[in-house]
């Protein structure tokens, strides 16, 4: 089954699972199959429009997802899905 | 009384207590320092700024390190602004000044943060300092690790600059080459920052790093005699250090040092080759800036997956700035053009912003008058080799030691 590895600041909801093993066939897919397993991961990973949310980089075996087919990319056996919290700072007096 | 009071989440408000790290566990936002700004407010004066050392820590109050908290310091900041009176008659611009942060103690703006970041580390008991790097801010984590004599690793991509890591390895630290890009060195040390009990600089102490931005512009206004420019011209890696220099101007407002309200025009500045915020400013879609796979001689800024990309696309059209870029025969062109009219030799960081500043100057977005700064952030001797990899010089001539072969070959 494709793994989730499973950030720090996300670990709280996986009950301290560094990682998670999920059946899917594509990211979108193994999402889903997390927040099922584990409520909450949806919303930190999506928007409302259900894409990946700003400061949220998942990495399919070491490949950002975005440079390729995103949330459809299909994911296998051993494949190890990294989510990774972007690296932003400073606040925007607007 | 401490003027630190905690960590907050930029997105969602959530407030975390002062600690190594930054990113919200609620909604993954950014976290920042928060300052007791009212206490503050009695006491940050130009005057108590103008009797402060001649570096950037004249602006101590505004940097997230206690009056007691010792600093780590090379003599950063408070880098020349100068008039750019020749560059200036190029472009049609009576009042462009640039603000040289070459003349850095590790000869780029990286200086800044890594003195702040560095001198929390130390104070808050980190033994080890680390960062992921396209160069410089691996060369000022070396030098300044070595100065505060803390263990050091640096993460950088396998192909950096032959200078670049000349530049690094001198101050001894533990080199790691990534065989990857700058976004792949710092997904790894994303990840790293759970299993080791290091500070890296910008990551989990980003909160603290990222403060020391400020500082450039700080000085800028205060050299220009508390004055903020129009406009000013800033290159885009990650947009960290642009959206601190707009956070700066609010400050010198909110602190009363400038009596114009009047915000600065912000203005980016990227290379073609690696472009992901120039392309999100120019679509429908200005605030969703999406990776790209970096290709040019701009390594020190070839970030692809810029972190706060969206925000920099939001200041610039908030502030009437815009997004430009520039070709890789654009940012050497304007090496050269820098370096023949202001006699200031900048990497290709550089060539970037001037060939931005360029650009825009030639389609007429300036009538003239305006004060317009453009940020030179790094030294030219960092990438010579883009330099000397073109066909030598036009003016070079080689001759005999003989008077005859002088008036041969020189037409004088």
């Amino acid at each position: 089954m494709p793994q989730f590895r499973i950030p720090g600041p996300l670990r709280r909801l996986s009950q301290g699972q560094i990682t998670v093993a999920v059946e899917a066939s594509d990211l979108g897919a193994a999402i889903e199959a997390l927040d099922a397993r584990y409520p909450g991961f949806r919303d930190r990973l999506l928007d409302e429009k259900g894409e990946l949310r700003q400061f949220v980089n998942v990495y399919l075996n070491d490949e950002d997802v975005r440079l390729g087919p995103g949330l459809k990319a299909k994911v296998a056996e051993k494949d190890e899905i990294s989510i990774v919290p972007a690296v932003a700072g400073g606040a925007i007096p607007l | 009384m401490p003027k630190l009071l905690g960590l907050r989440c930029r997105e969602c408000g959530a407030e975390y207590e002062l600690q190594a790290t930054h990113v919200c566990e609620m909604c993954f936002g950014p976290l920042d320092v928060v300052f007791d700004y009212a206490s503050l407010k009695s006491k940050v004066t130009r005057a108590r700024i103008e009797a402060g050392p001649p570096s950037m820590w004249r602006y101590r109050d505004l940097l997230p390190i206690e009056d007691s908290t010792p600093v780590v310091t090379l003599g950063e900041g408070f880098t020349p602004l100068v008039k750019a009176d020749r560059l200036g008659a190029e472009l049609g611009l009576r009042n462009l000044y640039l603000k040289n942060d070459s003349m850095n103690p590790t000869n780029s703006f990286k200086d800044r943060v890594v003195s702040v970041a560095i001198s929390w580390a130390r104070a808050n008991g980190f033994e080890t300092i680390a960062c992921a790097s396209t160069g410089n801010l691996a060369n000022a984590v070396a030098a300044y690790s070595a100065r505060a004599g803390l263990e050091c690793f640096v993460f950088i991509p396998v192909d950096l600059e032959p200078a670049k890591i000349v530049s690094i390895s001198v101050f001894d630290p533990n080199v790691v080459a990534v065989r990857g890009n700058y976004d792949e060195v710092n997904r790894l040390c994303s990840q790293l920052v759970e299993s080791t009990p290091w500070a890296f600089c910008n990551i989990n102490i980003r909160p603290f790093y990222a403060e020391g931005s400020k500082t450039l512009t700080f000085e800028t206004v205060e050299q220009l005699g508390w004055k903020l420019p129009d406009e000013i011209i800033i290159p885009i890696a990650s947009g960290c250090q642009f959206v601190r220099h707009r956070q700066a101007v609010s400050e010198l407002m909110d602190f009363g040092l400038v009596d114009s309200d009047r915000v600065p025009a912000f203005t980016g500045a990227q290379a073609l080759g690696c472009a992901p915020v120039y392309q999100a400013f120019h679509s429908d879609t200005p605030e969703r800036v999406l990776p790209v796979r970096p290709n040019t001689i701009a390594r020190s800024i070839a970030i692809g997956n810029p972190s706060d990309g969206m925000y920099v696309n939001r200041i610039a059209l908030a502030t009437g700035g815009v997004v430009e870029a520039v070709t890789e025969e654009e940012i050497v062109a304007a090496m050269r053009l820098l370096a023949r009219t202001e006699g200031i030799f900048t990497e290709t960081a550089g060539g970037v912003t001037i060939g931005v500043l360029a650009k825009l100057a030639r389609a007429g977005r300036w009538n003239g008058d305006e004060v317009v700064v453009a940020y030179v952030t790094g030294h030219g001797l960092k990438t010579a080799d883009v330099l000397a990899s073109v066909d030598g010089h036009a003016r070079r001539v080689e001759i005999d030691p003989t008077l005859k072969s002088f008036r041969e070959k020189v037409n004088i």
